[in-house]
């Protein structure tokens, strides 16, 4: 018998009305059995407890799921996935948790060690119970009321859809509609949680908001589904993941993040990735397929993307801005580090549509061992995009002859009175850097960090503060070995 | 302080550049070595830094009685050795000083010093980046002063200078000698010795030493040339005078 059937049997045992209206919520199964169809979603949407234009909009994003292909045109190679093999929900996991640091695996602590995390940190990011070590509850607590009073919603989008019903109506999809790709489908049709966050107009959020702070952010790796909005005049600066290397079972991570700015808005959004990346031949690492885009949507408004790509063996991933406001800004600022088998097809989308929008593009890329690394990018100005200006610089840099390194802009201009302006550079690891560096006194790691962090500067200064040492070194830690 | 014995090495493609040099130079005193372009000048100092593509293949190097070549590059120059570039290196993104400091930390560590707080930023330029040969080579000199390294070897440093460039860079370096302190420079030409008076001056030909002997040897090789010193073909010289 079919897994799927199965399901369908066991829940029509429990409930009157077959699957109606989703079902009932005292199913006591903790995960959903593998396969992937109608009852897989419902199922999904009864466990959360979602209102019925919720479980609609998933089983829509499903139906047109299952009308369409894979995408193949990236330049990324993988061994077909088999989307009815995994499983799409399981419950939190109440598996013991180390007790402490000393049940840790040692060569993951060194990581932390050599990240600079704080001790405190470390803990909690290796699954050490977070009441050890925090007093999470007066923690989060604290962090609430103060962003409660200045009407700053942050939770969880689980939370959002109970709390704020209206607002994620409101917003949801209409960045990232449910059919846009093969792999946003599937993130709205079974999304697992995220995180939400509305900021007021004319609020500005005091304090850098992170998943880290959402201390059961852990568990829902796999099909994130985020939803930020700034109203007009608001300011916000969002923190994604973090420098430890994560692992997850589930190797497919297809997560969906839709920023709306209002007028004279402005949404700072950081992402520092490095999810497991695999073995050294690349086996068993994280496929990280993901939909960013943000919409300006009023005038003056300003979406601005920084990400430090250093793990995952597969990073595919567009995080795009919709300059329709006049005046409106777009800025996207990358490193992504591919070493051993990794591979990563990353780049932006600026689309200008309203007038004078500007974007500002830069994008540094390193490949080392046998990476390769493919920089896609977009510029479109739409015919009534008076005024627009973008500026692109993509920089490359190789460490050793096996890894690649490569550009594909896309560059289309509707509008005569465009200024676009492209810069590439593709630039080795010069020996005579490297001994210039050791002359002085410094280590062959010093000496590559040294070079690499100066490669990458533009984009590091664009990340918080906090996180910018942090990325330094993980920079470093990701190439380790990659030189001699 | 250095202490070079029958030192033969040559290049990863087999071809030997260094024949056995024996060069001996204390603390406290500058030496100068020149020579004709392939006689192994570049060779010697980038052998004695420590730098990857050169095969020692006989011969000895004492570095204030340790064996110079048991240690890597950046141990040796932790040690107190410094390699002002022929051809100085730009490093993009890495700001001058921020790369001193660093380097200056990391010897300071190895000494079991303090290290260096951020102090006044001088040079906000990126390493050499958009310098010219003269600011390069200065810059040489200036990272010389802020290592104060033990032994100091300056490849050609002279070259590329106007006059009024060799002026400073000259009394950068004079400003360096110091009674713990050795100093050799690897020139062509007799000028930068006019600025930096030698104590001793080594003639290098066909990889190895073939004559040494005080300033006036520089003067005497302007007037003649290499072309009279030893011999091509690489026997050990001895008749100088001529």
């Amino acid at each position: 018998m079919s897994a799927s059937l199965e399901t369908q049997q066991t829940i029509r045992s429990l409930s009157d009305e077959g699957y109606k209206y989703g079902f009932v919520t005292d199913i006591e199964a903790d995960s959903a059995p593998p396969g992937l169809d109608e009852d897989t979603v419902r199922f999904i949407s009864a466990k959360k407890g979602e209102p019925e234009w919720l479980l609609e909009w998933r089983l829509a994003a499903f139906r047109a799921w299952r009308e369409m292909t894979e995408p193949e045109w990236a330049k990324v190679e993988f061994p077909p996935i088999d989307f009815q093999a995994a499983s799409y929900y399981s419950a939190p996991r109440q598996q013991a948790t180390p007790k402490s640091l000393d049940e840790i695996d040692p060569e993951l602590l060194r990581t932390y060690e050599k990240l600079g995390i704080p001790l405190r940190e470390r803990e909690v990011l290796a699954g050490v119970a977070v009441d050890a070590v925090f007093d999470s509850v007066s923690v989060a607590t604290t962090f609430k009321e103060q962003l409660g009073a200045l009407g700053i919603i942050f939770c969880s989008f689980g939370e959002a859809v109970r709390e704020h019903p209206e607002l994620v109506k409101k917003y949801l999809g209409t960045v990232v509609p449910q059919n846009d790709n093969f792999y946003a489908a599937l993130n709205s049709a079974v999304f697992s949680d995220g995180s939400f966050a509305y900021i007021p107009p004319g609020v500005r959020c005091p304090m850098e908001l992170s998943t880290y702070f959402r201390i059961n952010a852990r568990n829902s790796g796999q099909f994130e589904r985020t939803l930020l909005i700034a109203d007009q005049g608001a300011y916000v600066s969002y923190l994604e993941g973090c420098t430890a290397p994560q692992r997850d079972e589930n190797q497919l991570h297809a997560a969906v993040v839709e920023l709306i700015a209002h007028e004279d808005a402005q949404i700072k959004y950081s992402t520092v990735q490095n999810w497991y990346p695999g073995d050294a031949e690349g086996k068993g690492g994280i496929y990280n397929f993901v939909t960013k885009r943000g919409a300006c949507r009023g005038a003056r408004a300003k979406i601005s993307w920084t990400q430090v790509e250093t793990g995952s063996a597969i990073t595919w991933k567009y995080p795009s801005c919709i300059l329709e406001g006049d005046d409106s800004v777009g800025e996207f600022y990358s490193v992504a580090i591919t070493n051993n088998r990794q591979q990563a097809d990353t780049g932006t989308k600026m689309i200008h549509i309203g007038r004078n929008t500007s974007s500002t593009i830069i994008s540094k890329g390193i490949s080392a061992g046998r990476g390769q690394n493919t920089y896609r990018g977009l510029v479109r100005v739409q015919p009534r995009a008076q005024g627009a200006r973008n500026y692109t610089q993509c920089d490359s840099l190789l460490i050793g002859d096996r890894c690649g390194a490569h550009t594909v802009p896309y560059i289309e201009v509707r509008n005569p009175s465009a200024k676009v302006e492209h810069e590439a550079t593709t630039s080795k690891i010069s020996e005579d850097q490297l001994f210039y560096c050791r002359q002085r006194g410094l280590s062959d790691e010093d000496a590559l960090s040294l070079i690499v962090n100066g490669f990458c500067k533009e984009v590091l200064k664009e990340l918080p503060m906090e996180f910018a040492v942090e990325a330094q070194k993980l920079l470093a830690v990701s190439l380790e070995g990659s030189v001699g | 302080m250095l202490e070079i014995k029958n030192l033969h090495a040559r290049l990863e493609d087999g071809r030997e550049i260094l024949k056995g040099v024996d060069l001996s130079v204390a603390e406290g005193e500058v030496h100068a070595i020149m020579g004709p372009n392939g006689s192994g000048k570049s060779t010697l100092a980038a052998v004695l830094a420590g730098r990857d593509g050169y095969e020692v293949t006989e011969g000895s190097v004492t570095y204030r009685g340790r064996d110079l070549f048991v240690m890597s590059a950046d141990e040796r120059a932790r040690e107190g050795v410094f390699l002002a570039f022929q051809y100085p290196v730009e490093i993009p993104g890495v700001n001058n000083m921020y790369f001193l400091r660093a380097a200056l930390n990391s010897q300071r560590r190895h000494r079991g010093e303090p290290e260096l707080d951020a102090g006044q930023d001088l040079l906000q330029r990126a390493v050499n980046v958009g310098f010219s040969g003269g600011e390069k080579k200065r810059n040489e000199i200036f990272q010389m002063a802020v290592l104060e390294p033990r032994l100091a070897i300056l490849d050609e440093t002279d070259s590329g200078l106007d006059i009024d460039a060799l002026r400073v860079v000259a009394r950068g370096v004079n400003g360096l000698r110091a009674p713990d302190r050795a100093i050799v420079m690897i020139t062509h030409y007799k000028r930068l010795l006019d600025y930096v008076e030698p104590d001793r001056v080594h003639v290098l030909q066909d990889g190895h030493i073939v004559q040494s002997g005080d300033k006036e040897l520089a003067a005497e090789l302007e007037r003649i040339g290499y072309a009279t010193f030893g011999d091509p073909g690489g026997d050990t010289a001895g008749d100088a005078a001529a």
